[in-house]
């Protein structure tokens, strides 16, 4: 949970230094993705939506890796092809996190259905927001996953905002758990910000889909405490007043029992941690990430020929076509294109 | 979004100029496509196919007749009315690893859930680097049936051509359908396939070598269905028979028309139409969509980039469904939709006879 948080001030603080087209935090959600990270087996399949950085790093994704795929570099699993924190792993059965929201969703049950025909005793979970939760492809996931016994686990993380829109106005109903009751499958709300709540729910979740063959729903109330992403200013929208008498705000009361907050204490309290502790691994998690940032930042731009590469499997005339008149061009004005070396014009 | 498609007795034709002779088989393209799927499952258990209505109904047009019996409701799927929920099944079963044939009852219930189709299928491999393929076979039927009204009726040929990272054809013929829908279900890319309601029930001629369990025609190129020297002629799927009875009534007024049938709108093979026009000189493209961005408009545009614009004596002429919702009644039908006269009248528009 501390890795990702100080990776994420990092790269938000990345973006607004114009290092980053664009961040997404995690901040106060980090108990959901490492809480119900560390209660799958490592190929379970993983369909994130985009704050479930804690899922990935549990699965064994590096900083290395998110860090070259924020900066879209020649390291970059995908080629440069993706926005910032669109990460995934297929080998590490880590989805690609993908722009069109809720879509992870149904896809989810196709790879729980997947590994329910060749009896691999697996699972998928997916996660989405309370917002992510309004779009018609979560109710038609949900039911299609109970007709047909889709071993997948929906988390549902309700964190209060989607963007600037508040729960008030994203549904009227008692929150999310009730549409898993309405199609008819094992459902459970949980404190999000309780890593060990949310550990345990998944556990009896990951039970129910693998052993009996069904799908089942865990909302998470848990709160954003940052913003949405670095594209949207969040004090013009966050409700101002603390839910309690103390707080200064309603960020402050969420800030004072967050899932690092809640869990360091709780450790402290049975002599397993420090504030030092604490301290010293923030110094070392923060000097990593700045590492793979600088790193990465200097790592050369992927090579010009994968604009035309993974369209199709076997690239179609016309591509091939566009491509060897770009070699020619690049050939013959190579002295106007400094960044395209001479060994990257040859191998196109 | 269940549709009572009112089939009327499509007639069992035999391909133009030819009748069935004893010896010579004969298909129609239902049975093609039943048993090209049939084979291919038996022979990658992999391969599976989802959709409403496909198992225990077999299938809404009987395209999935007796899957189930064979292969069981593990691999024959009835789903709930959600095209959003089983397309996305599909698509992640697909990443997983299986070979999904996702049937949509027709193409305009796929509005329902392309973005599956285009976002998370036709873009994943590039996305991905190369890492996750997709090798999914979305079918069913396209455009206009007979007497299905506007919400049933609309061709999604030029929608899906338009989109990188998507094969998509568009069948006429038995041999066709046969080959194509095995071609697209061993492709590893995410295929898109239009099959047509009227198409199903005409039977056509078949050679012994489109018999064989590993027939296949190869996707991205056309087929010269009749040759011809005034005038090219260039469909796909229904169009294609209009085109050849347009091509008899125009031989009767001493203009020979070579029709090609595209059988694949992407990859377009824009090579073969080149060859053709530069021989004939005069191009009249048809199509049951409406003409906005169309394929006559993407064929229009092959023409004149290319070396083959030199040789035009006339105008690329386009002759296309007309640019409304398709109205209901039947005499409005026929109006909204091209017809052999309005393909007479193109080519005479491109011979300067009229």
């Amino acid at each position: 949970m501390v890795k990702v948080s100080e990776f994420d001030k990092v790269f938000n603080e990345a973006q607004r230094q114009g290092r980053l087209s664009f961040y997404f935090t995690n901040r106060g959600e980090e108990a959901c993705s490492v809480g119900s990270g560390a209660a799958l087996r490592d190929d379970d399949w993983v369909w994130p939506q985009y704050r479930e950085l804690g899922a990935t790093f549990w699965r064994g994704y590096t900083i290395e890796e998110a860090a070259n795929q924020c900066c879209h570099n020649e390291l970059d699993a995908t080629k440069g092809r993706q926005l910032p924190m669109h990460i995934g792993s297929p080998e590490k059965h880590l989805m690609y996190v993908k722009s069109n929201l809720g879509q992870q969703v149904p896809a989810a049950n196709g790879a729980a259905y997947a590994m329910k025909l060749q009896r691999k005793g697996r699972c998928s979970i997916t996660y989405f927001g309370e917002g992510c939760a309004s779009e018609g492809d979560i109710p038609s996931a949900l039911n299609i996953a109970s007709v047909h016994g889709c071993p997948t686990i929906f988390f549902c993380r309700n964190n209060g905002y989607a963007i600037s829109t508040h729960t008030d106005d994203q549904y009227k109903s008692d929150g999310i758990a009730p549409r898993g009751v309405a199609f008819g499958m094992p459902t459970i709300r949980v404190d999000g910000n309780d890593l060990l709540a949310v550990y345990a729910a998944t556990r009896a979740a990951r039970r129910i889909a693998v052993e009996e063959g069904k799908p089942a729903l865990i909302e998470a109330m848990t709160y954003r405490i940052g913003a949405h992403s670095t594209s949207d200013d969040d004090s013009k929208y966050r409700r101002a007043d603390s839910p309690e008498e103390g707080y200064d705000s309603e960020r402050a009361y969420w800030d004072a029992r967050s899932p690092i907050v809640r869990f360091g204490r709780f450790l402290e309290a049975r002599g397993l941690w420090t504030a030092e502790e604490e301290t010293a691994l923030r110094k070392t998690e923060r000097a990593a990430s700045i590492k793979a940032l600088n790193d990465a930042e200097k790592r050369a731009q992927p090579h010009v020929k994968h604009l035309f590469t993974d369209v199709l499997d076997e690239p179609p005339w016309m591509l091939r076509q566009q491509q060897a008149d770009l070699k020619a061009h690049l050939a013959k004005y190579s002295e106007h294109y400094a960044e395209v070396t001479a060994e990257q014009i040859e191998s196109m | 979004m269940l549709s009572r498609a009112v089939t009327r007795a499509a007639a069992q034709r035999a391909p133009l100029g030819a009748r069935a002779m004893s010896g010579v088989t004969q298909m129609t393209v239902r049975d093609a496509l039943n048993g090209a799927m049939r084979e291919e499952m038996q022979r990658d258990e992999n391969i599976f196919v989802m959709g409403e209505e496909v198992a225990q109904y077999q299938g809404a047009y009987k395209i999935t007749k007796g899957l189930l019996e064979e292969f069981g409701s593990k691999r024959v799927v009835d789903t709930p009315i959600t095209e959003a929920g089983f397309t996305g099944i599909c698509t992640g079963a697909a990443y997983a690893g299986l070979r999904p044939i996702c049937e949509f009852m027709t193409f305009n219930f796929s509005m329902q859930a392309i973005d599956h189709v285009i976002n998370s299928a036709a873009k994943m491999y590039y996305m991905s680097g190369a890492q996750i393929k997709v090798p999914i076979v979305f079918r069913g039927p396209n455009g206009a049936a007979a007497g299905v009204g506007a919400q049933h009726s609309q061709c999604f040929a030029a929608w899906y051509a338009h989109c990188p990272g998507l094969k998509v054809i568009a069948p006429y013929s038995a041999e066709d359908a046969r080959g194509l829908l095995k071609a697209a279900i061993r492709d590893d890319n995410p295929v898109v396939f239009l099959e047509n309601e009227i198409l199903y029930g005409m039977s056509f001629d078949i050679g012994p070598e489109v018999l064989d369990k590993d027939f296949t025609v190869p996707i991205g190129e056309c087929k010269i269905e009749r040759a011809g020297s005034d005038v090219t002629l260039v469909s796909y799927s229904r169009g294609v028979h209009t085109c050849l009875q347009a091509a008899e009534e125009l031989a009767k007024m001493g203009v020979e028309a070579e029709v090609i049938n595209l059988r694949s709108v992407r990859p377009l093979d824009r090579l073969t139409i080149i060859e053709s026009v530069k021989k004939t000189n005069r191009l009249v493209t048809v199509e049951e969509g409406w003409p906005a961005c169309g394929i006559g408009a993407e064929l229009g545009a092959c023409i004149y980039e290319s070396e083959a614009f030199d040789y035009l004596d006339a105008p690329v002429e386009r002759v296309t469904g007309a640019d409304i919702p398709m109205p209901y009644a039947s005499n409005l039908e026929i109006d909204a939709l091209p017809q052999i006269n309005n393909i007479i009248t193109g080519v005479q528009k491109v011979c300067y006879r009229l």
